[in-house]
């Protein structure tokens, strides 16, 4: 009985014709797939950065006690800020590279505030995998241009944080920040 | 491998012959690993390795399961509840080392197993299939014990994490998002140690499961041997059981005797002391490196220092140490030889050995730190590395003139002790 009816359908069929049971059987998939895609979304989400994560902060920076040639390390954001106070030669060397010929060409002054060109005030993270590059803290590597010096996989800095040889892409971030009065510095 | 010699099992009492009739488990078994699955009677020591490989995911899943019960996965006292371990927990020092040296052991016994698998050529067909699973458990196990290493939440945890989803950072466009979803944050903190701790508690039942599948595309073709030649009757073959298990047996005794002198008489000398400093977000230590096993990758990620073909090094580094692995998974295609043992192929056998020693090479170079010439070096050694398996071997397996190979397996067995077995060894041309 049912193969006769079975039977009597397909007669029926236009050729190259669509069965209300093909209607069925795509909307039932495409209804599945629906629910599917929301559900998979949210097992992805959930490792997204959460609330309390994304609750990001502002940090004050009191630069009086640093003396031209030193550095202060300091955490916003959970990642290190470096702070440094460039001497008179620093920034003459840094301005002396042909900007064109970087990897990433950024001038002193593209870096630095109007007036404040010998606070150079950067993210220490090494734009290559992330680490923090040293050169920051007294006695450590500067790299061959006397700036910072990536240990993980080897990526020099100049004087002004800028990429000169190494596999990092960037020269190191410069955070956004305003002077208070002209020691005092706020990031974020 | 049903061999028509094999032995099929045979229930012997009567709760085996209800139980059969039921759930074969004793017939899987019988055929899987005892005399019903007939093993080529030349297997060297070398084709242990497959079973110290097995026994010591077993080794890191229980002693896992056990820190489990006394680790907390939380920034603040991840550090301090693994020292818990080591200093209160009865034994839990030993089983922590058991832990940290087993995964030195696990991919020490891997590589030699990787290593045997490229000699003899087991990557060959019918076994494709066999060594891209083999890969799969390879990507696995890297990822497992990278994360594991993490939760000890030490400076190496800390830059270890940092570095490898930075990895992912590279990729155009959708890099930093992947980064930041892998991490949850911007930059390690208490959501990626909890997550590295329950995927690392996940991801060893996955290899254990792709283990299965690897060892049942073993068992359709069955083991390769050192001649490469395939079984052709039932004298070239003995019954896994008991031959194999006990020879198992004798070289899984010699590998606990090492690894029992590691655990208890050089516990750190695999591992970096930096992991016993807690982890500082604001300073990489100065002579940072990953765990031995990931050396020569990481000497191929850095090997990369500047642009070209408009592609970033820090992509270059990237693409460079996922391919050193991904290009084994086309290796079947790229060596066209139709021998399969490099004891028959002169010229490869000598490129074989030369590509161990680039591997070591770049071993070395990754353990060092990112100064000249260990850079320069690392840059010949990975160019060789990839010209090895795009340029030379394709080049060598198409123009190598063999060796001749036995007729068979028992033939080269016998001809070892003097003995031609019947009529005399016929010299056979490769074709």
């Amino acid at each position: 009985m049912a193969s006769e009816v079975r039977q009597a359908t397909a007669d029926n069929l236009e050729p190259g014709g669509e069965r209300r049971r093909d209607f069925l059987y795509v909307a039932t998939a495409a209804f599945a797939g629906a629910g599917v895609v929301p559900v998979a979304w949210s097992l992805v989400n959930q490792m997204n950065p959460s609330a309390d994560v994304l609750a990001l902060a502002s940090v004050d920076l009191d630069l009086s006690a640093l003396q031209p040639g030193q550095a202060i390390k300091a955490a916003w954001r959970g990642k290190p800020i470096f702070a440094r106070h460039l001497t008179p030669e620093e920034i003459a060397e840094s301005n002396k590279v042909d900007v064109a010929s970087l990897r990433d060409p950024q001038s002193l002054a593209d870096r630095t505030k109007p007036g404040n060109e010998q606070w150079l005030i950067t993210l220490g993270v090494c734009t290559h995998l992330g680490c923090v590059p040293l050169g920051a803290a007294e006695g450590e590597a500067k790299g061959d241009f006397g700036g910072y010096f990536c240990p993980c996989h080897g990526s020099h800095y100049d004087a002004a944080a800028r990429i000169r040889k190494g596999p990092a892409p960037k020269n190191l971030e410069v955070p956004p920040y305003t002077f208070k009065s002209p020691t005092a510095v706020t990031i974020g | 491998m049903s061999f028509p010699w094999a032995k099929q099992y045979q229930p012997t009492s009567a709760v085996g012959q209800w139980m059969d009739e039921r759930l074969p488990l004793a017939r899987f078994v019988y055929g899987a690993l005892g005399p019903g699955y007939p093993t080529p009677k030349n297997l060297n020591a070398f084709y242990n390795f497959g079973v110290l490989a097995g026994v010591a995911l077993v080794i890191q899943i229980i002693t896992g399961v056990v820190l489990a019960m006394h680790f907390a996965a939380d920034t603040r006292v991840a550090f301090d509840s693994v020292e818990h371990i080591m200093r209160d927990v009865n034994g839990g020092w030993m089983i922590r080392y058991m832990h940290a040296v087993g995964a030195s052991f696990f991919f020490g016994v891997v590589y030699i197993h990787i290593f045997r698998g490229l000699y003899y050529g087991s990557y060959k067909p019918p076994r494709e299939v066999l060594w891209m699973l083999g890969l799969v458990i390879f990507l696995l196990m890297m990822a497992t014990a990278f994360m594991g290493y993490v939760l000890v939440w030490g400076q190496m945890s800390f830059w270890g994490a940092q570095v490898i989803t930075g990895l992912f950072s590279a990729l155009p466009v959708v890099g930093p998002s992947i980064q930041t979803w892998l991490l949850g944050g911007f930059s390690p903190d208490n959501a990626t140690l909890n997550r590295f701790f329950s995927l690392h508690y996940l991801l060893p039942f996955v290899t254990f499961g792709v283990i299965i599948l690897h060892v049942w595309a073993l068992h359709i073709p069955g083991s390769n041997n050192p001649t490469g030649v395939d079984v052709k009757s039932e004298a070239d073959t003995v019954p896994f059981h008991p031959y194999y298990t006990a020879k198992d047996f004798v070289g899984l005794g010699v590998y606990l005797i090492v690894f029992a002198a590691f655990v208890f008489f050089m516990p750190n000398s695999l591992g970096e002391p930096d992991n016993y400093i807690p982890a500082n977000p604001l300073s990489t230590p100065a002579l940072i490196v990953p765990e031995w096993y990931f050396w020569p990758f990481y000497a191929i990620l850095r090997a990369f220092t500047s642009d070209f073909l408009g592609v970033p090094a820090k992509l270059w580094g990237v693409i460079g140490m996922f391919a050193s692995i991904l290009l084994l998974f086309v290796l079947p295609w790229l060596d066209q030889s139709p021998v399969r043992s490099n004891n028959y192929r002169p010229l490869s056998r000598i490129l074989f050995w030369v590509f161990v020693a680039v591997a070591l090479g770049l071993g070395v170079c990754g353990g060092k730190p990112a100064h000249e010439p260990w850079v320069r070096l690392s840059q010949v050694l990975t160019a060789y590395y990839f010209a090895h398996f795009l340029i030379i071997l394709p080049i060598v397996s198409k123009l190598e003139k063999t060796s001749p190979l036995p007729n068979s397996i028992s033939e080269a067995v016998l001809a070892k002790y003097g003995k031609t077995g019947g009529g005399a060894p016929v010299a056979q041309p490769a074709e």
